[in-house]
């Protein structure tokens, strides 16, 4: 896997490129496709659940750094009613991030169950 | 290390002397816990542990280690819906514990087959299996079932100013020691970005491929992964109690989408837990620290950790505390490893104010070998690891490459030649200079930059300003400095090597391959992880064994002397003149003492182990008769390294009778002719210990002898050094130089001056 999170081929980042601001930090992040290579490469060597989290980190890659922060808080502990944990499954199925989607799911009724909601 | 042992004890007067003695001894500083199940304070098995069991209905986990679905706390919820294989659950839950331990341990049963079966085990069943591994059987299975073939090691990189210039210094001269990750951190929190920034340039001064992390507070440091300023994450925190975990800020789902997080952009991450921490803060809920462990471990793995950095961490003297915890801080890596995860096995902070015991917590895991020996190896001074000084620091470096070279051990460092440490720490200084003043975040004295080149700590910059690291950090945040930029600057200034590496870096989160399971890069940027570089082994001959070129870089330490050096070295001592006037003959003046000197003094050999000038000690011998109305003849016997032969064959040419006898090391003897070659008179053995007023007291005693006068009577001075260790292998080579001496040349008439 030789493109970055731009499509750019990692090749063509050089020191060079870089010095001429050619490069903006989307050509050296990681890719879509990769993580979901990763995935395959975790899951052969016994470990389902590294893959599962390399496919959850798949969806995550489209999302702004403020985003993927925010979405980390909303899950913290007593930062989120079940209704609002809800509707960021929601919000997160409608962008495909299925994944991602069910853990909000999940830990809307878990932290509902366990008095881990906004208070 | 300001606490005195014994002196807490008020009674401490009334205890016998032998109580009094080992009441001071440091050990007495640690804290002893009797076990307390109430408590937490239990390494293994709380009679409120759990039994294993597990209960499966349509695909889905019912019930777990005793617990029904709605009796499940959020840990308990987690590892049910995603930790646990439900294909071999039923196998693996119905597998006899004590069977599965052994299979753990024997080498031919695959490490594949048993993490597979593992990963089917409830947290309490693994804790029941692996309380019943013993300290032995440990080793084996840590060398067993670790997932990386090669080990590694991780450095501490801190001090109390966040001064970048020693934090570069210090990271360069950590890779030169073979770290293959830094951790940093910070007092002040406000300082990270900077520290994160001048870390990564020194490591990449240091050695491609070294793996960077600034550990602070989750998002934070999340986000300094995100601008391409660190390279790995360690300190996602887990904990065994729901309780504490909320204490922490975060519930299973949080650490779950965190871990999701890092990954989404490309970066290594582990989990960090650790028997004890739950007791510490109060949470434990009666349960055993390893239980509770295997509770985060498997939570771990339900989360998609790579790895684990667990075995006590900041609780490991809570675990050492109680019978068998320093075990059970073992196994606990040993957890992590049948989950078929990295581990990072503690030896972190410091957990006993003894040597002994800290060096023997983690002796068995050094011989076993794991991803990772320490989670955190203080390379730097003691008053400058901002985690609190650790297990290992760095006046234990020398002591662990010894480590190393005794046991044929890969403990994953490297042995550093001073001037190469020297320079790099010089470079790492001026590039930090020049990226610091080209990004506009600050600008360096040259006396603070030698201050930082020199230093052993932070005590010794004493130029530096406490306010540029908080400047630096700021502007880092304000005008959004990533990688990119920080490796513009170093191109920009000429430091086109470390630009390189620090691109190597951010191209491998491209690739992705650093994220699998216990992952590093080589010096070649190799990555070597479970999938490259994976455990084979099966038994002896098989797994990791150092290649040559590795095993020879283990056993080079700096210190290693050979007889050339050592003849080089007593070149350097030549004083005055030992000259052969004449072959040497029989006396038959009563008053003539020989002194017989073996065949290399004078010649190759010129000071005595104790530091003394051959001619020196000569001279004494020469005073004390002197002082008997004795007169001293030196003679070299040539023919023997024997020193009881050479005082023999001297008092046979004396006119008394009497010789005195010196080897060039120093050791000397009183003979006479009519005794057994391995008969003397007085012997001074120890040489090491010798000195010039000794010498002259031999004179004077061979002079009473020669007169049958009542000698002085003298006693070899005592030590608690370690004499034999500190001089034996010198005396090796000195006995191999006199060998070399040798010769069939009858014995000859010394003249000797100064």
């Amino acid at each position: 896997m030789s493109h970055g999170f731009s499509g750019k081929d990692v090749n063509e980042v050089t020191v060079d490129s870089i010095r001429r601001g050619d490069i903006t930090i989307d050509d050296v992040r990681i890719h879509p496709d990769t993580l979901e290579h990763q995935a395959t490469v975790a899951e052969a060597n016994g470990n389902p659940q590294l893959a599962a989290n390399f496919l959850r980190a798949a969806e995550l890659t489209s999302m702004s750094d403020e985003d993927v922060l925010g979405l980390y808080e909303a899950l913290r502990p007593g930062r989120s009613t079940a209704a609002e944990l809800t509707a960021i499954a929601d919000r997160l199925t409608a962008q495909s991030a299925t994944r991602n989607a069910e853990l909000f799911t999940q830990a809307a009724a878990a932290y509902e169950r366990r008095g881990l909601t906004k208070k | 290390m300001t606490q005195t042992p014994g002196k807490t004890t008020s009674s401490n007067k009334d205890v016998i002397g032998r109580f009094r003695f080992m009441n001071e001894q440091r050990v007495n500083l640690d804290g002893f816990a009797t076990p307390d199940a109430e408590l937490g304070l239990v390494a293994f098995n709380s009679p409120h542990d759990p039994k294993p069991s597990l209960t499966i209905h349509n695909g889905a986990v019912i019930e777990m280690d005793g617990k029904t679905v709605d009796q499940f706390d959020t840990i308990d919820e987690f590892i049910a819906l995603h930790g646990l294989d439900l294909g071999i659950a039923a196998i693996a839950m119905a597998t006899d514990s004590l069977e599965f331990a052994r299979r753990i341990v024997n080498p031919t049963e695959p490490r594949k087959e048993i993490v597979a079966l593992a990963a089917g085990m409830t947290p309490a069943k693994l804790a029941e299996v692996l309380a019943q591994l013993s300290a032995a059987e440990l080793v084996i299975a840590m060398t067993k079932m670790r997932a990386r073939s090669t080990p590694s090691n991780q450095a501490h990189v801190t001090n109390r100013s966040d001064d970048p210039l020693l934090l570069a210094a210090d990271a360069a001269t950590a890779a030169a020691f073979g770290f293959r990750e830094i951790e940093t951190t910070v007092p002040v929190l406000a300082d990270a970005p900077s520290n994160a920034v001048a870390v990564s340039i020194g490591a990449a001064v240091g050695s491609p491929g070294v793996l960077v992390q600034c550990s602070v507070e989750e998002a934070a440091e999340l986000a300094l992964g995100m601008r391409g300023l660190v390279s790995y994450a360690e300190t996602v925190s887990l904990y065994g109690t729901e309780q504490i975990f909320v204490d922490g800020d975060d519930t299973p789902w949080s650490k779950a989408f965190l871990t999701s997080g890092y990954a989404s952009r490309g970066i290594k991450m582990r989990v960090t837990s650790g028997g004890g921490a739950e007791a510490l803060m109060g949470g434990a809920e009666k349960c055993s620290m390893f239980y509770l462990e295997s509770r985060c471990v498997s939570l771990a793995r339900a989360i998609g950790s790579q790895g684990v950095q667990n075995g006590g961490i900041d609780s490991a003297s809570v675990a050492g505390s109680v019978p068998g915890g320093v075990r059970s801080l073992m196994a606990e890596n040993v957890l992590v490893m049948l989950h078929n995860l990295e581990s990072c096995t503690g030896n972190d902070a410091l957990m006993s104010e003894s040597d002994v015991r800290r060096t023997s917590r983690t002796h068995p895991i050094f011989i076993g070998g794991s991803d990772f020996i320490c989670s955190g190896f203080g390379s730097i001074q003691r008053y400058d690891n901002m985690f609190g000084p650790s297990q290992w620091n760095s006046e234990d470096i020398d002591d662990y490459l010894a480590m190393q070279r005794d046991w044929g051990v890969d403990g994953g460092l490297r042995t550093a030649r001073e001037e190469d440490v020297a320079a790099l720490r010089r470079r790492a200084t001026e590039a930090v200079t020049a990226v610091y003043s080209y990004l506009g975040l600050g600008d360096f004295t040259s006396e603070w930059a030698e201050q930082a080149i020199d230093a052993a700590g932070s005590k010794d910059v004493t130029a530096s300003d406490l306010m540029l690291p908080l400047n630096a950090a700021r502007t880092i945040m304000d005008t959004n400095v990533t990688m990119l930029d920080v490796i513009t600057a170093l191109a920009e200034n000429g430091f086109d090597v470390e630009a390189d590496r620090c691109l190597d870096m951010l191209k491998a989160r491209v690739a992705g391959d650093y994220l699998q399971t216990s992952a590093i890069f080589d010096e070649q940027m190799n990555v070597l992880s479970l999938v490259t570089d994976p455990n084979t082994y099966s038994g002896p001959g098989t797994g990791y064994r150092p290649s040559p070129e590795r095993q020879a870089v283990i056993d080079t330490i700096r210190q290693q002397k050979s007889v050339s050096d050592l003849r080089a070295e007593q070149q350097t001592f030549v004083t005055g003149r030992f000259i052969a006037v004449a072959p040497a003959e029989v006396s038959h003046d009563p008053r003539d003492v020989v002194i017989g000197v073996s065949p290399a003094t004078g010649k190759e050999i010129w000071q005595t182990l104790s530091g003394i000038s051959v001619v020196d000690a000569i001279h004494e011998f020469m005073a004390g008769l002197e002082e008997e109305g004795c007169v001293g003849r030196v003679v070299r016997i040539n023919d023997t390294v024997d020193l009881g032969m050479i005082g023999l064959t001297a008092a046979r040419m004396s006119g008394s009778g009497i010789s005195i006898g010196l080897q060039a090391k120093g050791t000397a003897l009183i003979h006479r002719r009519d005794l057994a070659p391995l008969a003397n008179l007085e012997l001074y053995s120890v040489a090491p210990t010798l000195d010039r007023e000794l010498y002259r007291l031999m004179g004077i005693n061979a002079g009473r002898h020669a007169k049958g006068a009542t000698p002085e009577p003298m006693r070899n001075p005592y030590s608690d050094e370690a004499i034999e260790a500190r001089y034996h292998t010198k005396v090796v080579g000195l006995v191999a130089i006199e060998r070399d001496c040798t010769s069939t040349t009858a014995p000859e008439l010394m003249e000797v001056s100064r």
